[in-house]
């Protein structure tokens, strides 16, 4: 992992700092709300429906041991429901089920949001998340996010190079840069180092590709434009090879032109993908035109050096780990002979749940936090605590939270497989379902959101409920579902294979449902928005919705064939079809799509 | 960071019109004729809109200008350190603000990661 240096750290604390001048202001009226509230968000800070909501920004997803038990101390210590009044209903939401607290919850973009921090402890909450170089810069607010990769950047099999330090360098450059602080609206870039794409690039502002040329040079696709929300756009490629170390120089030029150009008169069209979309190659025109202005005006001041990247890379040499495989596979041998009901549990998390790795000592082994009772992603005090002691014990105290909400282990020697299986599962994360249809991905939803028109977690539970079979999910293979409570699509409907999105009508929640997007895997062919298979349905005709996906998906599946592949070769009409035929409530009451 | 941004307040701040620039926050500095002229006054129409952070940006370091560059309108002590870096050298600030603290603001960080207007180099470039 990365090491802060003393100028990192103390520029981390000098950031909790300046947090606590502004919010003391804010408390005092001398700062006013409107103009507080950007300066909140750039920390991390919102407020939602009950309470604010925190998000911790975890740099392309790594997080350490120590940073873990900080994390599980503020669910503990701060993260309560007690200390809001939750009787205050929204119009549109009027029940109010129940809400957890006490945990902290694993994001699409590998942050950790909180959801019942009282705003007058924000600023002790900063201090505590600095002690172990941690915050909540610009994981809001109009200016670059925080920057994604893929979770097993460093260690999958398929990597190019590693992104890691070139992420580290690009959240360097980006944190608290003085130009682009109040862009249009918000602005997020993700790189994956990797042949197969685990970090969605092309649904991202900026995309980005380690690969090498003919020549074997280092360098990065550029993809500019992609996003979600109301108008899914897949991004375009602007740049086929860029040097390494000029990707500095490059996304200055980029950012410039969309701050000066992106529309700022209306919230739904100032994304960056609206601008690449209205001006075509005039867009890349541009950029390229301030790009080269950069190089031979500027004099390239952005340029990565050498000395830099080997710098930043030495943070990321993989520790030096061996196991004995020939032991390893007897004790692998010895379990899987236990007993029969573990066999088959352990065996299947063998192959679901663990994944191979550079080193080939070792495996990356995912924890999974989708499981009934839980919201997609949530881990409580104790769960955080206990997987800080997992990572400390088997991954070299390091762990990553992943896109698709869970957390993995990156260093697990293959010897020690069977050990932290029965810790996992004793812990209840040791689920043998990632990639499959429970490994769902939901935002927070109307039970928390403010945004949100319908509630995500209650379809998510209903779904959980229902597919609790690990034969069954088996046999359905691999399925991205993915969950919004609107169309600000944080739960990423629209590149679900299954998509699901929260709408409201008349004060009610409803839920339209989309069938083939794509993330932009292998497995899921080349990034698209999902299709809407007609009329919204209602809350309780969910589950008997999907069920209605899934037989048709299994009536007309050929041998080997995934959901999406089917979804792919018969067209939508048959998945609509079978879903129309059970419409109970909007059967009788059509509904607008 | 040293503080060289000059702070005032549009209450009292008086302007000497001559040989200055006006320029509307979607204006291409690029495109203006700076033949002459000794201050060029850039808008925030809201503190939000970051528009003059790319003007002043190109003015000071594409442009080399060398004159003065004034942030006015919208104008907050919790932006003062990006004007600055961007390479505006005067702040007329809104009459509510708190000028003795704008100018802590302005020293809170001894130094930044990226380059900028001002100190082109990044940190890693300098501390090399």
């Amino acid at each position: 992992m990365y090491q802060y240096s003393d100028f990192d750290r103390q520029f981390v604390q000098q950031r909790a700092a300046q947090f606590r001048d502004q919010l003391e202001r804010a408390e005092a009226g001398t700062l006013g709300g409107d103009e507080f509230k950007p300066l909140r968000l750039q920390n991390g800070w919102y407020i939602q429906r009950f309470a604010p909501m925190l998000r911790v920004a975890v740099p392309y997803g790594e997080i350490s041991s120590a940073q873990l038990r900080v994390l599980a101390k503020i669910a503990r210590d701060y993260d309560h429901k007690e200390d809001h009044d939750v009787s205050k209903a929204n119009a549109a939401l009027a029940d109010v089920p129940t809400l957890p607290d006490r945990c902290g919850h694993f994001t699409t973009r590998q942050n950790v949001q909180y959801n019942w921090i009282p705003l007058h402890r924000a600023a002790d909450v900063m201090d505590l998340l600095a002690s172990v170089n941690m915050h909540g810069i610009q994981t809001s607010g109009n200016c670059i996010r925080n920057i994604t990769t893929d979770a097993l950047a460093g260690i999958a099999v398929d990597e190019v190079a590693d992104p890691r330090p070139f992420a580290e360098i690009m959240r360097q450059w980006s944190t608290l840069h003085p130009e682009f602080a109040f862009l249009p609206r918000k602005f997020k870039i993700a790189i994956t180092g990797a042949r197969e794409d685990r970090a969605a690039t092309p649904w991202h502002d900026v995309g980005l590709r380690l690969l090498r040329n003919v020549d074997g040079d280092l360098g990065f696709q550029v993809r500019v434009g992609g996003g979600m929300g109301r108008t899914p756009i897949i991004g375009t490629v602007v740049r086929e090879f860029l040097p390494w170390n000029q990707i500095l120089n490059y996304l200055e030029a980029v950012v410039r032109a969309y701050n000066r150009f992106g529309r700022r008169d209306n919230i739904y069209k100032a994304r960056i993908k609206i601008l690449v979309k209205a001006e075509g190659q005039a867009f890349t025109d541009q950029v390229e035109a301030e790009y080269s202005d950069i190089i031979e005006k500027d004099g390239a001041p952005h340029t990565i050096t050498q000395a830099e990247l080997d710098r930043v890379s030495a943070f990321f040499v993989q520790p030096e780990l061996r196991c004995d495989r020939k032991s390893a596979d007897a004790k692998i041998a010895h379990i899987l002979k236990a007993a029969a009901e573990d066999d088959v549990e352990f065996s299947r998390w063998l192959t679901q749940n663990v994944k191979p790795h550079q080193n080939p000592d070792l495996r990356a082994v995912t924890l999974s936090f989708k499981r009934l009772g839980s919201a997609p992603g949530d881990a409580s005090a104790e769960q955080l605590e206990r997987a800080a002691d997992l990572a400390d014990r088997f991954s070299a105290g390091e762990a990553r939270v992943t896109h698709e909400q869970n957390l993995l282990l990156p260093w697990v020697s293959c010897d020690q497989l069977p050990e932290l299986w029965r810790e996992a599962r004793r812990l209840g994360l040791a689920k043998p379902n990632i990639g499959l249809l429970s490994d769902m991905i939901a935002c927070p939803g109307g039970d928390f959101c403010d945004l949100a028109n319908a509630r995500s977690l209650p379809i998510a539970q209903a779904l959980l409920a229902r597919y609790q079979d690990l034969d069954e999910l088996h046999d359905l293979g691999e399925i991205d579902l993915h969950i919004s409570g609107c169309i600000n699509s944080c739960g990423h409907h629209h590149s679900g294979h299954i998509g699901i999105l929260g709408v409201d009508k008349d004060g009610q929640e409803w839920y339209q449902v989309t069938l083939g997007g794509s993330d932009g895997t292998r497995l899921s062919g080349e990034a698209t928005p999902g299709k809407v298979i007609g009329p919204s349905f209602a809350a309780n005709e969910m589950t008997d919705v999907i069920e209605a996906l899934l037989t048709t998906y299994r009536a007309e599946r050929q041998s080997g064939e995934t959901f999406v592949q089917t979804v792919k070769r018969v067209g939508i009409d048959p998945f609509k079809t079978a879903a129309n035929a059970v419409r109970v409530a909007t059967a009788r009451t059509p509904v607008a799509a | 960071m040293k503080p060289t941004l000059q702070l005032f307040k549009a209450q009292t701040f008086v302007a000497d019109e001559a040989n200055t620039l006006t320029l509307a926050n979607d204006a291409d500095p690029r495109d203006a004729d700076l033949n002459g002229i000794t201050t060029v006054v850039l808008q925030f129409p809201k503190f939000a809109d970051g528009r003059a952070f790319s003007q002043a940006f190109l003015l000071r370091r594409r442009l080399g200008f060398t004159g003065e560059i004034r942030a006015t309108g919208d104008v907050l002590i919790d932006q003062l350190a990006q004007m600055q870096r961007s390479g505006f050298s005067q702040a007329v600030l809104r009459d509510d603000q708190d000028l003795e603290h704008g100018r802590k603001l302005l020293a809170h960080y001894p130094a930044f990661y990226q380059g900028d207007a001002v100190d082109t180099q990044p940190h890693f470039a300098v501390a090399a």
